[in-house]
């Protein structure tokens, strides 16, 4: 029975889900011009669909403290309270009011993730832009200690790193960052070898123009396409890292609200048939998807341009 | 076959050799430790005597490279000293029985999920831009951004809820094949689910790469039967890239197991790990991190060899 009510379900999310974002693409092409209207209006109903998604977490992340009705970390009312009107999705372990928390997990959930991602990829790029450039012993001595970390699974890891550091946000930002820069090492390595043996690489060298000036005027232009999509997909990667790590109890600490560590807490409710709890998950999942869905229809475009 | 086997040896040699940086950096990490292991055991009550007599008793007092040494000799024998939050019980013990139960749940998931995923990769490749292929691979890539978490608490919902399996897979001890089986279900369909969803992508995508290679078109243009086509000339040629596959998917697993774990309360490596995380016992999360980075070298080794060694032309290069 549960299973059939399920299917039912998830059935008019996938049809309120195509309805909304043809309207989304719909609007979206209205209001723009150029060669910006004619890819949203060329969009495929996904891409439209994740967009959709991402402006939205974007509204709310920024807009937390005016709709979330009560105060992230206050105790209103008593635990486990069924939902009501006054509290949308009941309260959690502690009584603290659900909706609210997600509301502001959007906030720290994502916004920690962001700053992890851009850390790594300030940490990556960088690195793998000057070992393309530099080359010789830097190349191979960074290259070879980026194969030896990437030889170790990430989780484990990140893992390892927290038991050392302890568990905190600043620590779980530097340890998933670097953890993670070394992937965006290796790609950001791999595109601009391909840039360096350019003749205008070897113009520019012949110049004398200064390695910064190499890197960011001359390189860095003709790497950003992939690196941006690669973006994209880290941040899914990141994020569900920081979620899995927050559902162990190791990631970011309560009072914060967090998805992961909300799941983890009221984990319980399932058992007797509340979904409460599969609510922050499902946002989680939510935004993943939206994200891969974007970054799928990016490269699909990039690679169509070429052709 | 002296080539074979002096291939093999070389890339065993290759793995030996990572095996040891990785434990040389899960060694060095502990040594960033602020501070050192007597000072975190003592928290608070640390005087300068009592660390002293803490560090002769774990042997801090030695040299840095003799006591790397000495750990490494213990990990190749399995003993890697004792617990710290629960001091002096071996961690050889704490970790025996569980390796057992997390490799049972691993092999549980692969056998379900390994077939599974292949059939639905080949048959989304052969019958590319169908129905079928579009819904296989959009749910494919919905499944790849689901937290672990969220598909099993959806499972729990769905299948634990009306009393069909259980979702706490405490196995008792002494139990049979069927009840051990019947009781980590639910953690190794989770896997199965997360896995088959990566595996069934990258299968897609080498098959389709495969079909795209001017021999299959050659076979298929001089009239030879599809079948015949798919079963001599395709397969023997996709046996390489989909080794690959399962092997970087079930190194995927070793990561996936934890969180899972946890989710079930089962009494995994993957559980160990986490408890020993949050209580800083540094020995036991030493010891877990070599043994998932082991396997997690020897898969990809695996993978390596096999597919050198179905790929005449990586047998013989130049």
């Amino acid at each position: 029975m549960a299973f059939l009510i399920f299917l039912f379900w998830a059935a008019v999310a996938l049809a309120v889900a195509i309805a909304l974002s043809w309207g989304f693409r719909r609007l979206a092409a209205a209001v723009t011009r150029g060669e910006m209207h004619r890819a949203l209006r060329d969009a495929p109903l996904t891409a439209s669909f994740g967009m959709m998604v991402i402006l939205i977490y974007l509204v709310v992340a920024i807009l937390a403290p005016l709709i979330a009705p009560f105060p992230e970390r206050m105790v209103v009312g008593s635990q486990f309270q069924p939902w009501t009107a006054e509290h949308w999705l009941g309260t959690d372990a502690l009584g603290r009011d659900m909706f609210s928390r997600m509301i502001y997990g959007t906030r720290n959930t994502v916004g920690i993730a962001f700053a992890t991602t851009a850390l790594a990829f300030l940490i990556g790029s960088v690195l793998g832009l000057l070992a393309a450039t530099v080359g010789g012993w830097l190349d191979q001595g960074l290259s070879r200690l980026v194969d030896v970390f990437m030889a170790i699974p990430s989780l484990i890891f990140a893992l390892l790193l927290l038991t050392i550091f302890g568990t905190s946000i600043l620590t779980l930002i530097l340890v998933i960052a670097v953890i993670d820069s070394t992937r965006v090492f290796r790609l950001s390595r791999a595109v601009a070898e391909g840039v360096v043996v350019m003749d205008y690489i070897e113009a520019a060298r012949l110049r004398g123009e200064r390695l910064g000036y190499l890197i960011t005027r001359e390189i860095l232009p003709n790497v950003t396409a992939p690196l941006v999509a690669e973006f994209g997909l880290r941040f899914c990667f990141v994020f569900l890292a920081i979620s899995a790590l927050s559902f162990l109890g190791l990631g970011i600490q309560p009072p914060t609200a967090d998805w992961g560590s909300m799941v983890r807490e009221n984990a319980t409710l399932i058992t007797f048939g509340d979904i409460t709890p599969l609510l922050p998950a499902g946002a989680i999942a939510l935004l993943t998807v939206a994200v891969n869905f974007v970054v799928d229809w990016q490269l699909y475009r990039a690679s169509g341009l070429k052709e | 076959m002296t080539r074979v086997l002096r291939m093999i040896a070389y890339r065993l040699a290759l793995g030996l050799l990572t095996l040891f940086v990785v434990s040389l950096i899960i060694f060095g990490a502990t040594e960033l430790l602020p501070g050192d292991f007597a000072e975190a055991i003592l928290g608070q009550a640390a005087t300068p005597e009592t660390v002293a007599a803490i560090r002769r008793q774990l042997g801090l007092d030695q040299p840095l490279h003799i006591r790397y040494f000495e750990w490494l000799w213990g990990a190749v024998q399995f003993d890697f000293g004792t617990s710290l939050a629960q001091r002096g019980r071996p961690v050889a013990d704490m970790i025996w029985v569980r390796l057992g139960n997390t490799l049972f749940l691993a092999a549980y998931a692969a056998v379900m999920a390994v077939p599974l995923a292949l059939t639905l990769g080949i048959l989304a490749a052969l019958w590319r831009n169908s129905v079928f292929d579009r819904v296989a691979n959009s749910s494919a890539l919905s499944a790849i951004s689901f937290p672990e978490f969220f598909v099993a608490y959806i499972l729990i919902y769905i299948l634990a809820q009306g009393g069909w399996f259980p979702s706490m897979a405490r196995v008792p001890a002494g139990a049979d094949l069927g009840e051990k089986l019947y009781r980590a279900f639910l953690p190794a369909l989770t896997l199965t689910l997360v896995v088959t969803a990566h595996m069934m992508r990258m299968t897609r995508a080498a098959i389709i790469n495969l079909l795209a290679s001017p021999y299959i078109e050659m076979a298929r243009l001089k009239g030879m039967r599809p079948s015949r086509v798919i079963v001599r000339h395709a397969l023997p040629n996709a046996i390489a890239p989909i080794v690959n596959v399962v092997a970087i998917n079930l190194a995927y697993l070793i990561t996936g197991v934890v969180v899972v774990e946890v989710v079930f309360v089962y009494p995994g490596l993957g559980q160990l790990m986490v408890d020993s995380v949050s209580r800083r016992d540094i020995p036991v999360v030493q010891a877990v991190a070599l043994i998932f980075a082991a396997a997690y070298v020897l898969l990809n080794l695996t993978a390596d060899v096999i597919s050198t060694l179905s790929n005449p032309r990586l047998m013989h290069r130049k």
